[in-house]
Order: structure tokens, then C-alpha cells, then sequence
């Protein structure tokens, strides 16, 4: 076994792990830190992938800005412990995660249905990879060939923030 | 990852942990675009990942300030109480 591939399984198995454990906590404070760990595994399997851009942005902008946010949240409302989620299992429960499992084996299905050919293209990292996850490419591109989504994202983060602040105003004193 | 984003958003009750679960299944797209990106050699799937989280985070915003709005109005985030628009 490669040293790559022990660093992948061990990235993914703590990423997975986080995840369920997360789902699965009844306070909402672990729950969120658990989240950040994900975040953070997912960072690692992004440099693993010769990533380091969406990697770099992962920590700061994930594990950094959305979860500060998350967890100011709920320090803000000063939430306690939901019940136990065992106490709560109902039959709609079970259904849903009966339907979450059927997704999961039509997104199999829909992996089997790309085809030999392009499967057999992904046997390996393509040697591009390398110069693709770099800053400098990553730059290049996004003022070029993506200039005008780049410009949007704008607009749409300014909108963001306006609605933030309309809707957190205190309208009922 | 994404199976365990989307269960939990169906079977938790509390809005937060449904946002947290909302983040868990984009990451997990980010993560088949990344790979799908680097083991094809195109750099679209990056580019793609970079405006999914610029989605993300204009999403997190609102949805906190949103769940912040709701928790002053009902003193809760179970959204099994939260029934307004219900029928």
C-alpha cells in the first residue's frame, strides 16, 4: 500500500465518521464541531487531490467563516439539548432513511451509467492536476473565462448580506 | 457523506443542525467535483466548487438570520412548531 492511499483512507474514514457523528449528536455545539473536523478532512482530501486553492479556501471560508457564524448562532439563542434521538424515532424516520438509501443506490447506478470510457480515463490523476489546482491557474481562469459568474457572485453575496440584515432587524420590540 | 447529509435533514428537528446538514451534502458534491476535476485534467470542476461556496456562504447568512428572525418571533428552532404555513 502507498503512503497516498493510507493518507485518502484515513482522510476518508475520518470524514465520514464526523459526518455521522454528527447527525447523530443532540447538542447542537458538538454537532458543529464535529462539522469543522469534516471540513477539515475534506481540506486534507483536497490536497491529496493537488487541490491546494479549493483546499486553502476550504479552511478559511468553511472551518473559518461559516462556522464561526454557526456557532455565534447558537451561542446567540442559547439552545439546550434536543431529546435523545432515539427517545424520537418514529415511522417517518425510518422512511426517510429509506429514501436516503435509495438515493444512495441511484447515485451508484448513475456512477455505472457513465461508461467504460470515461472510467477507464480516471484510472489515475491526470498529469494537468498538478498545474490545475495551483493559485496562479486558478486565477488566470476565474479573470478570464469565468470573469462574468465571478461578477455575479458579487451581486449575489451583496444581496446576501442585505437580506441578512433585514431579516435579523428587530421588527417586535 | 451526502446519504448522511440528507438523513440528517430528515430526521433532525432542529433548524441549525438542518443548515449544518445543508453545508454536509454541498461539501460533499465539492469533494466529486474536486476529484472528478483532477483525475479528468479540467479545471472547471475547481471553478465550479469556488461558486458553490460563494453560494454557501450567501446561504448560511441568510438562513441564520432567518433562523435568528424565527427565534425572537416563537422562542424556538424545532421546526415541527414552527407550522404557519401549514395547511
Amino acid at each position: 500500500m502507498s503512503s497516498e492511499l493510507i493518507v485518502f483512507i484515513v482522510l476518508a474514514a475520518v470524514s465520514v465518521l464526523s459526518a455521522i457523528l454528527m447527525i447523530t449528536r443532540a447538542n447542537p455545539v458538538s454537532s458543529a464541531l464535529f462539522l469543522i473536523l469534516n471540513f477539515i478532512s475534506l481540506a486534507g482530501l483536497y490536497l491529496t487531490l493537488h487541490a491546494q486553492f479549493v483546499a486553502i479556501i476550504q479552511i478559511l471560508v468553511y472551518a473559518g467563516a461559516i462556522m464561526v457564524l454557526v456557532l455565534f448562532v447558537i451561542m446567540l439563542l442559547n439552545l439546550e439539548d434536543e431529546a435523545p434521538l432515539r427517545m424520537q424515532l418514529t415511522k417517518r424516520h425510518y422512511a426517510s432513511v429509506l429514501f436516503a438509501l435509495l438515493t444512495l443506490v441511484l447515485l451508484v447506478q448513475a456512477i455505472g451509467w457513465l461508461g467504460g470510457d470515461t472510467l477507464a480515463g480516471m484510472q489515475q490523476q491526470s498529469p494537468r492536476a498538478l498545474v490545475n489546482g495551483t493559485v496562479e491557474h486558478i486565477g488566470d481562469v476565474l479573470f478570464t473565462a469565468y470573469v462574468f459568474p465571478f461578477l455575479l457572485t458579487s451581486i449575489l453575496l451583496l444581496s446576501a448580506m442585505l437580506g441578512a440584515v433585514v431579516l435579523a432587524k428587530k421588527r417586535f420590540p | 457523506m451526502f446519504i448522511t447529509g440528507v438523513v440528517g435533514v430528515l430526521t433532525r428537528r432542529n433548524a441549525i443542525i438542518i443548515f449544518m446538514c445543508i453545508e454536509l451534502m454541498l461539501n460533499s458534491v465539492n469533494l466529486t467535483f474536486v476529484a472528478f476535476s483532477s483525475y479528468l485534467g479540467n479545471e472547471a470542476g475547481q471553478m465550479f466548487v469556488f461558486f458553490v461556496m460563494a453560494v454557501a456562504a450567501a446561504e448560511a447568512a441568510v438562513g441564520l438570520a432567518i433562523v435568528i428572525a424565527l427565534f425572537r418571533n416563537r422562542q424556538t428552532v424545532n421546526i415541527n412548531e414552527v407550522n404557519v404555513l401549514k395547511w
